[in-house]
Formats: C-alpha cells, sequence, structure tokens
C-alpha cells in the first residue's frame, strides 16, 4: 500500500522519551516519522529533530485534526491527563495509539507476552518501564510452575534517569504496574516497589521479580525464564539476566539488569530504553501487518 | 534550665524501627502494651509499624507478621496524649493503598520519607497527610551520603510540600558528632521549619549524636527502648531523655515513666537487646542502610562469604534503603570470586 514499505507515524511528545523513540523511529526498516509534535519549537526535543530533517510541529493535538491524513500510527509520549484528551481525537481518526503515558486507555501490551493481543486494539499501553521489564519474568513463572500465591517486582534506577514526571506519578507507577502483573500472570496478590538510587556513575536499571509458589521447580522455571529473556533481547538488546532462578529463604528469586541503547538518552537510562524498545516492537508489527510484509522471525512464538 | 532551649519532641520509634530487629514479627499485643507504657511516661509521638514503614511488607524487606490496619486499630486506644505516628516511604507504599487508610485508622503524625537526594518524590505524600490535617514530617534517609548543601535543598522541597519540620535520619549510624554538628547546624540556620535527627549506634555514637544535634538546634528526636532497632540499633530512649534533662533540655517525657515502659519493652517487645557486633560496626562503617543487617547475615551465610566483605561490597556500590535484592548479587558475586577471605591467606 506505501510505495516506500515503511508506516507514516506520528510521535506526539518532544520530551526524553519522545526524542528517543524518534531516533529509534528513524533507525526503522518498517516505520518512517512523518511528524514529530510537541508545543514548543524551542525545545531540545525540537532542535534534535529538526538537525535530524524530521518535519515538526509545535501545534499539539491541533497538528492531528489539521492534518488529519498525516500519519497512520501514532506514539503519545506526553502525560496521562494529557492523553484523556488527545485519544478521541486520534480515535476518530481511526489513528492506532501507542500509548506510553500510565492512562491506561487501552490494551495493556507487553511484547514478549500478548504481541498478537495488542495487534487487536486501536489503543496499546505500553504499562510502564518497570512492567515492561518485569512482566515477562512474572509470566514465565506463572507459566512454568502454575499457580502463583504472591508476585513482587523491585525495580531500582538512576536518580537522574528519572524526571519529574515519573517523581510525581510514583503511585500510577506502581499502580499500573501491579495491574499488568495481577492481568499478565493471574496472581490476585501482586506488589510493584520502585527505588530511586542517586550513586554515580549512575546505576543500569535493576529488577528483581520474588514469586511464592507451592512448586518451586526451579530447572523448568530456569529454561523458562531464558527463554523468555531471549524473546525479550530480541527487541531489548540491553536486557541481562544477572541472577537466573533461585529459591532462597521460601522465595523464587530472578534478578535482570536493562542496559539503554544510548540513542537519545544515557546507556544508564535502561528503564526509558525498554518501554521505547517495547513500544517499537509493538509499531513495527502493526507496520508489518499494514504493509502486509512477512515478519522477520515469530515474534511471540519465539524460543 | 536554660530558658533559651527550645523543648525537644520526643518521637519513640521502637514499634517501627524494632521491627527490623526481629524481622517485622511485632503483634498487635506487644504494641498495645508498649503503647500505654509509653502514654504514661509523656512520650511525643509513638510511631508504629514495619520498619520501612507502611505499605514495606514485602519479600524484599521482610513480610510483616501483622498487616498496617490491624496494628493501627489496636494501638490508636491506647493512646490520648501521645500522638500516634506512621512512617512511609513513596516508592513501597501508595496513597490510596497505604496512607489514606492509616489515615482513617487513626494515625495523627505522618512522616514521609526518601532517600536524602530524592525529596521530590514526597510531594504528593506529604501534600495528602497536610490535606488530610496531620501532623506532617519529611525524613532524608540515609542523610549521611549528601553534603549539607544539598540536605538544605532538599529539605526546602519538603517544606514547599508542606512539610512541618524535617528529620536527618542516619540510617547507616555512620554520623561522627562532627558530622551531625554541620549538617544540623546549617538546617537550623537556614530553614524555617523545626530539625530534627534520628540516630543509629553502629559507631557507638547514637546518644551523643542526639545530643549533638540537640546543642546545635534541632528540636525533634528519635530513640528506642534499650535502642530496639535495626543493626547496632538507635538512641536508648531512656538514656537519651537522662542525657537531655542533664544538659538542660526539656522533653515532656517522664524520667520514670519512661524507665518503666523500657521494661515493659524488656519484658514483652525486645528478643535481643542490640549491641555493637562486628558487622554492625563494619555496615557503620561502610555507610550501608541499618535494616540491611538480618538480610546480610543470612545471605553471607548461604553463600559462604564473608558478611563484612558483603557490607564493604554494598557500601562501595552506594546502595540505597529499599535495595535488599542487591544483597544477593553481590554475594554471589563474592561468591564467584572464591568466597570467604578466611581460609584464603
Amino acid at each position: 500500500m506505501d510505495v516506500s514499505r515503511k508506516l507514516p507515524v506520528a510521535i506526539l511528545g518532544t520530551g526524553n522519551i519522545g526524542t528517543d523513540l524518534l531516533v529509534k523511529v528513524l533507525r526503522s526498516e518498517v516505520l518512517e516519522c512523518a511528524l514529530f509534535v510537541g508545543r514548543n519549537l524551542q525545545s531540545t526535543g525540537m532542535a534534535k529533530a529538526s538537525s535530524l530533517g524530521v518535519r515538526i510541529s509545535d501545534q499539539s493535538i491541533d497538528a492531528f485534526v489539521r492534518n488529519p491524513d498525516c500519519c497512520k500510527l501514532v506514539f503519545d509520549c506526553t502525560s496521562a491527563r494529557d492523553h484523556l484528551v488527545h485519544w478521541p481525537i486520534l480515535q476518530k481518526q481511526g489513528k492506532i495509539v501507542i500509548d506510553l503515558t500510565p492512562a491506561k486507555v487501552g490494551t495493556m501490551c507487553v511484547p514478549a507476552v500478548n504481541l498478537q493481543e495488542g495487534l487487536q486494539a486501536q489503543n496499546v499501553n505500553m504499562v510502564t518501564c518497570g512492567g515492561q521489564c518485569s512482566t515477562p519474568l512474572a509470566y514465565a513463572i506463572s507459566q512454568t510452575l502454575g499457580k502463583v500465591e504472591y508476585i513482587e517486582v523491585v525495580s531500582s534506577i538512576a536518580s537522574r534517569s528519572a524526571g519529574p514526571g515519573t517523581r510525581i506519578n510514583i503511585d500510577e507507577y506502581i499502580e499500573t504496574t501491579q495491574e499488568a502483573l495481577e492481568k499478565f500472570t493471574g496472581c490476585g496478590r501482586a506488589k510493584a516497589i520502585l527505588v530511586l538510587n542517586p550513586a554515580q556513575p549512575c546505576i543500569d536499571m535493576q529488577t528483581t521479580v520474588f514469586a511464592k509458589v507451592a512448586n518451586p521447580d526451579l530447572p523448568r522455571l530456569d529454561a523458562a525464564v531464558r527463554a523468555m529473556v531471549a524473546k525479550l533481547q530480541a527487541y531489548v538488546p540491553g536486557y541481562q539476566l544477572v541472577i537466573p532462578p533461585i529459591y532462597e529463604n521460601g522465595r523464587i528469586m530472578v534478578m535482570v539488569r536493562v542496559q539503554g541503547m544510548g540513542d537519545y538518552l544515557p546507556k544508564y537510562a535502561g528503564n526509558l530504553d525498554i518501554i521505547n524498545c517495547a513500544a517499537m516492537a509493538m509499531a513495527e508489527e502493526f507496520a508489518r501487518k499494514l504493509l502486509g510484509a512477512p515478519a522477520p522471525r515469530d515474534r511471540e512464538g519465539a524460543a | 534550665m536554660n530558658p533559651t532551649t527550645k523543648p525537644i519532641l520526643i518521637c519513640d520509634v521502637t514499634l517501627r524501627d524494632g521491627s527490623h530487629a526481629v524481622a517485622h514479627q511485632l503483634t498487635a499485643a506487644q504494641m498495645e502494651v508498649y503503647a500505654r507504657a509509653a502514654e504514661k511516661a509523656g512520650i511525643g509521638i509513638l510511631e508504629i509499624g514495619h520498619g520501612n514503614g507502611l505499605g514495606a511488607s514485602s519479600l524484599q524487606v521482610g513480610l510483616a507478621a501483622t498487616d498496617d490496619r490491624t496494628l493501627l486499630r489496636a494501638v490508636r486506644p491506647c493512646l490520648s496524649r501521645t500522638r500516634l505516628g506512621v512512617f512511609v516511604i513513596p516508592g513501597f507504599a501508595t496513597i490510596n493503598h497505604d496512607l489514606k487508610p492509616a489515615i482513617q485508622d487513626g494515625a495523627d503524625v505522618v512522616k514521609v520519607a526518601s532517600h536524602c537526594t530524592e525529596a521530590d518524590t514526597t510531594q504528593r505524600l506529604i501534600g495528602f497527610a497536610r490535606e488530610s490535617g496531620k501532623e506532617t514530617f519529611g525524613v532524608l534517609m540515609m542523610s549521611h551520603m549528601a553534603p549539607k548543601e544539598t540536605l538544605l535543598e532538599e529539605s526546602r522541597k519538603m517544606q514547599s510540600y508542606g512539610a512541618e519540620g524535617v528529620i536527618l535520619m542516619d540510617s547507616a549510624g555512620a554520623y561522627l558528632p562532627e558530622d551531625v554538628a554541620e549538617k544540623v547546624r546549617f538546617l537550623v540556620e537556614h530553614l524555617s521549619i523545626p530539625v530534627g535527627f534520628h540516630s543509629h549506634n553502629n559507631l557507638g555514637m547514637a546518644v551523643a549524636n542526639a545530643l549533638e544535634a540537640a546543642r546545635h538546634g534541632a528540636t525533634i528526636l528519635d530513640g528506642t527502648a534499650r535502642g530496639f532497632g535495626a543493626g547496632a540499633g538507635n538512641a536508648p530512649i531512656e538514656v537519651m531523655v537522662g542525657v537531655l534533662q542533664k544538659a538542660g533540655f526539656a522533653t515532656g517525657v517522664d524520667l520514670y515513666g519512661i524507665l518503666d515502659a523500657v521494661a515493659v519493652a524488656e519484658r514483652e517487645v525486645i528478643t535481643t537487646v542490640p549491641s555493637i557486633r562486628g558487622i554492625s560496626l563494619v555496615s557503620g562503617l561502610a555507610g550501608v542502610f541499618s535494616g540491611f543487617a538480618k538480610h546480610v547475615e543470612r545471605v553471607a551465610k548461604e553463600y559462604a562469604v564473608d558478611p563484612r566483605d558483603v557490607f564493604f561490597e554494598l557500601g562501595r556500590r552506594r546502595a540505597v534503603a529499599g535495595q535488599e535484592d542487591l544483597i544477593i548479587d553481590v554475594a554471589i558475586e563474592l561468591a564467584d570470586k572464591g568466597g570467604k577471605n578466611r581460609g584464603h591467606p
């Protein structure tokens, strides 16, 4: 359908997340950035986009009202409150929306777990950075060991990677991450903890998943976790297994570390990178579906 | 008594910091009996709960024997003059799930804590506690890790969110009296709200540091019965009250009353009176969160590594409160390198 065989997309929000996503989109074989949209032409993100030769607009959501045919898919990298305003407008225009805010309007999606479910939705919510990191592991635990009595995830991130939005919305981060854990594991008791560490040089994002299970079959779990990690590494190159599943003090424990790709954001900001990598995996899958291109490999079935 | 010195508000955290000492296994009955004794002693604030505060019962830090609501509802009727305090760390607890119910259950005082450089994470919770009409303090944990200028900047943020006082926590027991003097004096000079100090005894300085804080203008001091708290424990509240009296500070606490309360605690609450064991000293020297002690001991044993090496490595990695999972990461790394130094001359 598209002569260039690339799906035109727009990025709404020109902060750190939006600008890093732009660098990723420019590298994509199936996406092209038709418009980079914000409110302020003087912002650092706008300057970066301009320097990369990307079309920019400071008209915010009005850019889409004025030019409804500019793209097929929109990444919303603004805020939960703004997303509630943007969504009805974009919905009417038939745009696929990938929501990186914690607004939770759409289907919560973690590509390694429910890519296909996400493809059926018009509004896909990317949960949280900690959710992208931890729910695949939690899912692997619940799929392998059956009933999980209790699941808990702890993410430690570098202070410098947590902007004002993250800091003021920690409660929403916790609630959304817990909701995703419950959705993907079927466990009714989930807890998420977030720790900011100001150490210099900055720490990489580190996430630990703890679980209480009746039957801690470690050899089976080890294989399942390693398979899941490989699946994530297909779209999050910096995702590493640090501690394979152990049974310690009456609990299962798995630890991973995420280093970012260092596109626009520093490498330590693995937390920001992973949600962008997940959004890219989602958007590229939509692009292949809409362009009728074959997937390079069966991602969800892989490993 | 020196008429120019302001009275000191004594905050008894036996039933909160002490939770660390018993892996968060305190019961409602234990809390009730101690609360009645604290009330009789004229304690200003009695803080209760899991060692890391509301909502912190977890596999990461330790599951509590009793949930926050049950504890608060049990202690509430035991107090009238003494205010009931809760401690809360954003990132562990949320307003909806934890703080709002605690206020409904009768908390009078809310201490909202963050790592000493992350005060902006406390904005919503401090705001909520104030809007709910509660006495609200900000707490800067692990405050040995930041210079006084940073602590002032972070305290000012808390003040701007509505905190009615800021408490410097020596979470690692790493302060020497001159550090207390420097930081407390600087905050007292530059802030318009009261300043407090929370001691740990890893270097044997807990009471001396509390006194030093008072001498430099701190007006809120935390202590626990016989020092019952994380790691090497806190400033023993009975000693702190006695020393403050001798130094001419008013505390409003009755000396015999607090001694009687401590006797109750010894009988009903305290399993082992904290002492400065080798690993607590090392923990203080390494500047590591006191609450890690029990976890480090367990994990070091399991992986056959020297707990002292674990503490120093955690210090090198600049671990903060809430990073208990790092202990296992460090222990595995040390074990891979050959385990204990002992036996490998």
